[in-house]
């Protein structure tokens, strides 16, 4: 079965995020679990983009009659994305917050002992 | 020469201080032996025992993960200028007797990195703690190309010039693998020595485990509905 223009785009597009998150977590920014986390999440997406006809059993049983259309796809696949630019963003934050911990750890230590050193 | 031996430390009043009075005050080849332990924002009162053992302390404020307390070992021994860095488990897991084994490849120059490696000396091991391992050390080998046999170990010891270069960014428990990274990405030396493992109750209650698998893929999603 050839796939449409759409669904070419939306896995392309759905690649480019994977490939981002492997990257982040070779830099180090993303946790193992947020790999396997974002990892299965545009995993399943492209699999969803690529066979629709997957997502109308899960459709009917919800009461939704029929798939859902591109619209609604291509919207919450940027969201998707968006979403894990964020959770990158706070992992960002949560380093530096660590490198501030370290620091401050650090030079109190050393003040402590200059302190000492100068008392003696 | 001159090393530090790093102990990151987290509510572990109970053998903080058995650990640092076991380790050794004099090695073959080293003139001073400093122990540093970094509490990682402990509520117990594991710095006043790690300080009555003897050791330097270092105070996290906040809890930031074994990444963290090994970032600012790293960082310490890098500020001071230590020719050897070794990193040792607060738990009670790791022999003491080991480390001249994992230094002298280091003071003979051979290597760079040495790991200490609980899986290749034969020494008796809870399953779960073997299959998380190996599950750590094939993804480990997939996403950085390097194999261990415990990619996990708390135990190694880095020369000068690794405690320069090696760059640990993750908090958690994945600090164990990016070192590994940062052996394959900066080329350096390394090796693995047998060490033997001393698996009590309280050290299998610490580390990483199955069961808190899903307390932080829950508190992940919490974190994306919050």
């Amino acid at each position: 079965m050839p796939f449409t223009f759409t669904q070419i785009i939306l896995t392309l597009f759905l690649l480019f995020a994977l490939s981002r998150v492997i990257l982040r977590f070779q830099g180090g920014i993303v946790s193992i679990i947020g790999l396997l986390f974002w990892g299965a999440l545009f995993s399943s997406a492209i699999i969803f983009v690529l066979f629709p006809e997957l997502t109308t059993g899960i459709a009917k049983s919800m009461g939704i009659g029929r798939g859902v259309d591109t619209i609604v796809y291509a919207s919450i696949v940027i969201l998707f994305y968006l979403v894990f630019r964020l959770y990158v963003y706070i992992q960002d934050i949560r380093q530096d917050i660590t490198k501030i911990v370290g620091e401050l750890a650090i030079r109190d230590a050393l003040e402590k002992r200059d302190r000492k050193k100068s008392k003696d | 020469m001159k090393i530090l031996i790093g102990i990151p430390a987290y509510n572990e009043e109970k053998l903080i201080s058995q650990v640092v009075r076991s380790l050794p005050k004099k090695l073959k080849g080293i003139e001073d032996i400093d122990i540093l332990v970094v509490d990682d924002g402990s509520t117990d009162k594991t710095i006043q025992k790690a300080k009555e053992a003897g050791a330097k302390v270092l105070r996290h404020i906040l809890n930031r993960g074994l990444g963290g307390a090994l970032k600012t070992i790293l960082s310490y021994a890098k500020k001071k200028q230590y020719d050897i860095l070794v990193t040792f488990d607060a738990d009670g897991q790791h022999d003491p007797a080991d480390l001249p084994k994992l230094v002298s490849p280091i003071i003979s120059n051979k290597q760079d990195v040495i790991i200490g490696s609980r899986w290749i000396s034969g020494t008796k091991y809870p399953l779960t703690r073997y299959f998380i391992n190996q599950c750590a050390n094939i993804i480990t080998y997939f996403l950085f190309g390097i194999w261990t046999s415990d990619s996990q170990s708390g135990f190694r010891a880095l020369n000068k010039k690794a405690i320069k270069i090696v760059n640990i960014q993750v908090d958690g428990m994945e600090a164990s693998s990016e070192f590994l990274r940062e052996i394959q990405r900066n080329e350096l030396k390394f090796a693995e020595v047998p060490i033997k493992a001393i698996y009590t109750d309280y050290s299998k209650s610490k580390g990483q485990r199955v069961s808190n698998a899903p307390n932080v893929l829950f508190q992940l999603i919490l974190r994306l509905l919050k």
